[in-house]
């Protein structure tokens, strides 16, 4: 995600740090490329037109000119002003003293609320919640089912009726009153923000039910309208945040910029994929990082510790750290990878990743290939994956027999896995990825 | 009312904003620096995308000198002509003398695909042709009920398989259909899928296959819903699309709201995709085919 931001800005800073000072066309050229970069990324020309003045205004000042390493310097400043206009801090989900709290989710049609609803379900029940659905999307063909459906899969149970929107959100009030149910999630119908009888029919469904976070869930592709969408939905209904969804493409999600520097309301929960466990916490300041290409080494590694145990990661971490770094801790690393989830989403977590494109298009290998994968490493001799290098045409047409592949497939394997030793090195060579990141890390 | 007055009707927010923003900049000046650099603004708002305004300006300054234009209002009329130019000709659909016809719908998640093929389904109802709609998206809950409501709604075969199974596997199931049922028109439903999940798309791909196995020339129309909404990243949408499923155009969905879909221009430009149809509304009957010179009048008049 945000890779064509991080690519571009990372390109004018390459451009800058080959000088040793800057001087104020420097820092204008720098701008002219930021400017393009994030109206390619969507965000809202009168955002960019502010964030430019801004970081025109610190960067031209006497701190740049003056400092030892200008081009540092801009790019602090950029990160900082980008962290700035996301929000600061990471903003949560504001639960009632008193339960229950009421989360009422709104937005345009297809922009991802009834998928919303049940991570959200499922991310609270995970928390020792026991939160229920509210279908009061009563317009389109079917959403009730789609709501019931998922519901089933994460076993929370579905609130129902056919009827008034209004009522239906009173009358689930009412049912986690009476039975217990500590979080009500409504999902209500996808609508414009322009339809005058939708958009006071969820007026009125917040004053019935005085929720206590309204959250609009907004698609990341969206364009420069999102600003317009975001407004005024924040007019009627007064925002509490918003969920960022589909942020597993590759939009560089300028509506992320937009959105909270011109409603003021928090970006809480960024959608990262189909399935639904994948709902994170949005966190301003990683994701300046993403766009800075500095990737963002905090969620991979809250990741990690999330689906593996903290032995396996310290040692994991050890061999990655490592020189010798071979076929056998490659193919422990894939199964490692595979449980955390897609392969892309994890690659986009690293730092450097977001310059590396032409690396990353040699390294996109899908979930099936990755099965592949382990069958012809395990088709391997241990002195094989050991020293890949001994690995000559009869021992690999050997080991294409044992794992049912071809020769090619077993090249190829052994390319990626010379891609992956190679971008290793290339971030354990980072200055700022061993000295910043890393003493902090707890395994 | 006409097809041109209820475009014109539904594109009423788009006109409202984009026509107004037009008209503010133009109204009261002469031609100036400032002049093309709102106008700039007020493109890139439209999610047209820097290099197609960019273009657009060069030329406009160009006619400009060349034209000896020095009123700002003569500019609405460059400006229009200009936009149309880069959108081109109308392009009709594809469809084989025999039948049946077989469209697939394709895109990202929660862009319209399944109201669209419903909609879809009544534009050809309408024009008296018997038609088949395919529940070829297995894998959003509930999609293949969505699908069947319109199915009856329009008054359309339905062929469908369980929630989960080989989405190609309904489409060959449906071919058949049409080809022992005498149907006219087959629309294929697919899942939404982000355009940068290599796995998926090539799900898609062997639906392409396994239609061109079936009937000759399949799929005769790959459309790809695109939501108005969206900003640069359909040329991303747009370009892996095509790639992988030879897409033939793009049906431009939820125009009833404020965005303009101005990246259409951009994808026209970049990869010669025309537009088709565009959706203006959530009735059955809110989706016209597309036609650039109506469309630029019905913004701007």
């Amino acid at each position: 995600m945000f890779f064509g931001l991080t690519d571009k800005l990372q390109e004018v800073f390459k451009k800058l740090r080959n000088k040793g000072k800057l001087t104020e066309e420097d820092v204008n050229a720098a701008l002219r490329e930021i400017r393009l970069a994030l109206l390619e990324a969507d965000v809202n020309y009168k955002v960019v037109k502010d964030f430019v003045a801004r970081i025109k205004e610190r960067a031209v000042g006497q701190e740049v000119i003056q400092s030892l390493s200008p081009a540092h310097q801009v790019v602090k400043i950029v990160r900082d002003e980008l962290i700035n206009l996301m929000g600061g801090q990471n903003a949560r989900l504001n639960l009632a003293p008193k339960p229950p709290t009421v989360v009422m989710l709104v937005g345009l049609q297809g922009s991802g609320k009834t998928t919303t609803a049940a991570k959200l379900a499922l991310s609270l029940k995970k928390q020792g919640r026991r939160p229920l659905l509210v279908a009061a999307d009563v317009y389109r063909p079917a959403a009730v089912k789609q709501l019931q459906v998922l519901g089933d899969q994460i076993q929370v149970p579905v609130w129902s009726q056919t009827g008034d929107p209004v009522e239906i959100a009173a009358s689930a009030v009412r049912e986690a009153n009476h039975k217990g149910y500590d979080v009500v999630i409504i999902d209500t119908a996808g609508r414009l923000h322009i339809n005058e009888e939708l958009m006071r029919e969820l007026e009125e469904i917040k004053a019935r039910v005085k929720p206590h976070e309204v959250l609009l869930v907004v698609d990341a592709m969206t364009g420069q309208d999102a600003v317009t969408v975001a407004e005024t939905f924040h007019q009627r209904l007064g925002l509490d945040g918003v969920v960022l969804t589909k942020l597993d493409g590759d939009t560089r999600g300028g509506a992320a910029l937009s959105i909270r520097a011109v409603t003021g309301c928090p970006i809480k929960f960024v959608g990262v994929g189909e399935k639904l466990d994948m709902l994170e916490p949005f966190h301003p300041d990683r994701m300046a990082d993403r766009i800075l290409g500095m990737g963002d080494v905090l969620t991979l590694i809250e990741k990690a510790q999330s689906t593996i145990d903290a032995e396996q990661a310290a040692a994991m971490q050890k061999r990655l750290l490592s020189d010798d770094f071979n076929l056998e801790d490659f193919l422990e690393h894939l199964r490692q990878f595979r449980k955390m989830g897609p392969l892309d989403h994890i690659l986009s977590l690293l730092p450097g990743f977001g310059g590396m494109k032409k690396l990353r298009e040699e390294l996109q290998f899908d979930e099936k290939e990755l099965i592949w994968a382990e069958a012809i490493i395990n088709s391997m001799t241990p002195e094989e994956r050991r020293h890949p290098e001994i690995i000559d045409g009869s021992r690999k047409r050997r080991i294409a027999r044992g794992s049912g592949t071809t020769v090619q497939d077993v090249n190829r394997l052994l390319k990626q896995f010379e891609q992956t030793k190679r971008l290793i090195r290339q971030f354990m060579g980072s200055k700022h990825l061993k000295k910043k990141r890393f003493p902090n890390l707890k395994f | 009312m006409g097809l041109f007055d209820r475009l014109k009707a539904s594109l009423g927010k788009v006109r409202e904003t984009f026509t107004a923003k037009i008209d503010n900049v133009l109204r009261r000046r002469k031609i100036d620096e400032e002049l093309y650099e709102e106008l700039e603004d007020t493109l890139i708002l439209a999610d047209v995308g820097v290099p197609a305004t960019e273009e657009l300006l060069e030329r406009l300054r160009a006619r400009v000198k060349t034209e000896r234009v020095e009123e700002a209002e003569d500019l609405r009329r460059l400006l229009q002509e200009e936009i149309l130019r880069l959108l081109g000709e109308p392009v009709p659909l594809l469809l084989p003398p025999s039948p049946p016809a077989v469209i697939l719908l394709v895109g990202v998640n929660g862009t319209g695909k399944t109201t669209t093929a419903g909609k879809l389904a009544y534009f050809f109802r309408q024009q008296g042709k018997k038609v088949l709609l395919a529940a070829a998206d297995t894998f959003r809950a509930a999609a293949i009920d969505q699908l069947e409501i319109w199915a009856e709604k329009s008054g359309s075969l339905f062929v469908r398989q369980k929630e989960g199974s080989d989405p190609a596997a309904v489409v060959f199931d449906a071919l058949q259909a049409a080809k022992a049922r005498g149907v006219d028109v087959v629309i294929a439903d697919t899942a939404g899928r982000l355009h940068t999940k290599s796995h998926l798309m090539a799900e898609l791909g062997k639906i392409v296959r396994v239609a061109a196995r079936e009937v000759e020339g399949a799929p005769h129309e790959v459309l790809l819903v695109l939501d108005a909404t969206t900003g640069q990243n359909a040329l991303s949408q747009a370009r892996l699309f095509k790639e992988v499923t030879g897409v033939t155009g793009i049906v431009l969905t939820k125009l009833d709201g404020t965005a303009k879909g101005g990246v259409v221009i951009a994808i026209r430009k970049e990869l010669g995709l025309p537009v088709k149809f565009i959706g203006t509304g959530e009735k059955i009957e809110d989706l016209a085919p597309f036609n650039p010179a109506e469309f630029v009048k019905a913004i701007f008049d």
